[in-house]
């Protein structure tokens, strides 16, 4: 049984937050096929929200503080990545955007990631594609086909399984997926080890 | 131990006043700053290099040739010189003027700068960074100690049959701590040569400095130049003091609110529990600074900001009084006791004479 973990990254600004609602569900989603595939499925949270004057604090001082580090450090030493974020102004939230700035560049390179949004109205779905999965292609993350959006319509019909239920069990087994056939992840990078010595510096034997 | 205090140098409104010093009261607020240092029996004034407002101290040499004129035992250094930058042929000459003026009452510090935009105003590219620092400054050490210098790299012009004058002071260049934050290259660097290692240590957790010395002492060894313990340290430090520690951080938090780095950001309070900076009584900070040893180790130099953010020369001067009369006495006998023989102190110019010389004896043969 391999052990797996997965960061889910959650956006929301209310509390009950239907993006919180979403992301649980993508989680659960990721869990359930990622057990069904002999995995053993650790959870990490994190509500960005709880981190938000610390991530700009880290803005504006260059660092973290300490629990924002532990969440930065749970991203980035994930197996797997669920990022949601409520729609704003078309695009992803600040605080969403703000989170991922502070996070290493590298950290998600390679790391499979399931991107989720939600709205008031479904017209911004298309959210997802134009604004949220260029930020995660940017930074090098294999971002899964489906991408979910729910918008209040898509919680107000009452049904466990409506078409929503259905997009994220087909994200959940898509991230699940890729999750799957890596290597588990051996934590986050370490920004102070070595990785050259000083003959090769002094070679100028290193990536400018 | 050597205690000292270490100036950025910046023009900043005071924000209790609303009133911005000039240039011209900046620079002469160095000067007294570095003067009542030697008077309250500190060791070091060390002051910052910068090319671009709101600082004022670009020509380092300038000002420390000036101090030395003043002071008798204040040993003069930097803040960081800026290896980058700067012509390692220019340098080479500056830091040996200035030792035979000051009779060897000088160091340096090398940082690289991380402004950017300074970079293509001396021709080159802060994308190059590390390899400028790393090339500069092994031609520097070469321009210091070989009479004749044939050169050719990636980033200056190749020299011929060049002599950098005046040579140093006794044949014995200035020692050279390197600065950094968190670049494990440049940690590198410094264990390479034998040379000292700074950390920051002001406005980032202990954390990283924890990591970059713990780094550094282990390549010293590496290097052959002695245990990890023997590696030569220095750190910064950041602190306000008052008599009440009540009334010292209500007099600094408007300072620390609006300063140029941290201000607008985090609390005092957080900024206190997650980096070095001490606000509170003389106790408090003795306190403190008696802690850094238990995650660095036993080191050699302790260098504290207190003039920038915009505080009136005056508070400065009442904060070195403090530190002088009531904290450092303290920190060098508890840092001394502490202290296993091992373990050396920071070089000076006399001690490196010294060792040179013994080392020539030993030998049979002088360099």
């Amino acid at each position: 049984m391999t052990g797996r973990t997965l960061a889910v990254v959650s956006a929301g600004l209310s509390q009950p937050s239907s993006t919180r609602l979403l992301a649980d569900q993508l989680a659960a989603a990721t869990r359930d096929e990622l057990v069904r595939r002999d995995a053993e499925v650790r959870l990490h949270v994190v509500e960005v929200r709880d981190h938000a004057h610390d991530v700009v604090n880290h803005l504006l001082t260059g660092f973290p503080s300490a629990s924002l580090r532990s969440a930065l450090d749970a991203v980035a030493g994930a197996d797997g990545v669920i990022a949601v974020t409520p729609i704003f102004s078309a695009s992803y939230s600040g605080l969403f955007k703000s989170f991922f700035d502070v996070l290493e560049p590298d950290a998600l390179a390679g790391t499979p990631v399931l991107i989720g949004a939600t709205g008031g109205t479904a017209r911004h779905s298309l959210a997802l594609e134009h604004a949220i999965r260029p930020l995660f292609g940017y930074r090098r993350a294999v971002v899964v086909p489906t991408g979910v959006y729910a918008a209040s319509e898509d919680w107000s019909g009452g049904t466990a399984d409506g078409a929503l239920r259905e997009r994220v069990l087909r994200a959940g087994a898509e991230l699940a997926e890729q999750v799957d056939r890596r290597p588990a992840s051996t934590g986050p990078a370490d920004p102070f080890a070595l990785t050259t010595d000083f003959a090769r510096l002094l070679g100028g034997g290193r990536e400018d | 131990m050597q205690f000292g205090v270490f100036t950025v140098g910046d023009v900043t409104v005071d924000p209790t006043t609303g009133r911005e010093p000039t240039e011209r009261e900046r620079i002469k607020a160095m000067v007294a700053i570095a003067l009542k240092a030697e008077e309250v029996g500190l060791d070091v004034f060390a002051t910052g290099e910068h090319h671009n407002p709101p600082f004022v101290p670009s020509s380092p040499t300038t000002m420390l040739g000036y101090i030395a004129a003043r002071t008798e035992r204040l040993l003069l250094s930097t803040a960081t010189t800026l290896i980058t930058t700067n012509d390692p042929v220019k340098i080479a000459e500056d830091y040996a003027m200035l030792q035979h003026l000051a009779d060897g009452r000088v160091d340096l510090m090398l940082g690289r700068g991380n402004t950017g935009p300074v970079y293509p105003w001396f021709g080159q590219d802060i994308r190059n960074g590390i390899p400028l620092a790393i090339e500069n400054y092994d031609l520097l050490r070469r321009l210091w100690r070989e009479d004749v210098v044939d050169w050719k790299g990636r980033f200056r012009t190749p020299l011929q049959s060049f002599t950098s004058t005046p040579r140093p002071l006794d044949g014995v260049p200035p020692f050279v701590w390197h600065g950094s934050i968190r670049s494990p290259e440049i940690a590198e660097q410094a264990a390479y040569y034998g040379d000292g290692f700074f950390a920051n240590h002001i406005f980032w957790p202990k954390e990283h400095t924890q990591r970059m010395v713990g780094l550094y002492r282990q390549r010293f060894a590496h290097y052959g130049h002695g245990t990890p313990e023997q590696a030569i340290v220095g750190l910064g430090g950041q602190v306000f003091m008052r008599k009440n520690s009540q009334d010292a951080v209500r007099e600094f938090r408007p300072y620390f609110d609006n300063a140029p780095v941290y201000g607008h950001g985090p609390s005092l309070e957080d900024f206190s529990r997650e980096t070095p900076l001490t606000v509170g009584s003389p106790q408090q900070v003795i306190d403190r600074t008696l802690g850094f040893r238990e995650y660095v180790g036993d080191y050699q130099r302790q260098l504290f900001l207190l003039d920038h953010a915009g505080l009136p020369l005056k508070t400065v001067l009442e904060q070195l009084d403090i530190l002088g009369e009531e904290v450092v006495p303290v920190l060098r006998r508890e840092f001394d006791s502490l202290r296993p023989a091992h373990v050396p102190q920071a070089p000076t110019h006399a001690a490196l004479v010294a060792a040179r010389d013994a080392a020539a004896a030993g030998t049979g043969a002088g360099r």
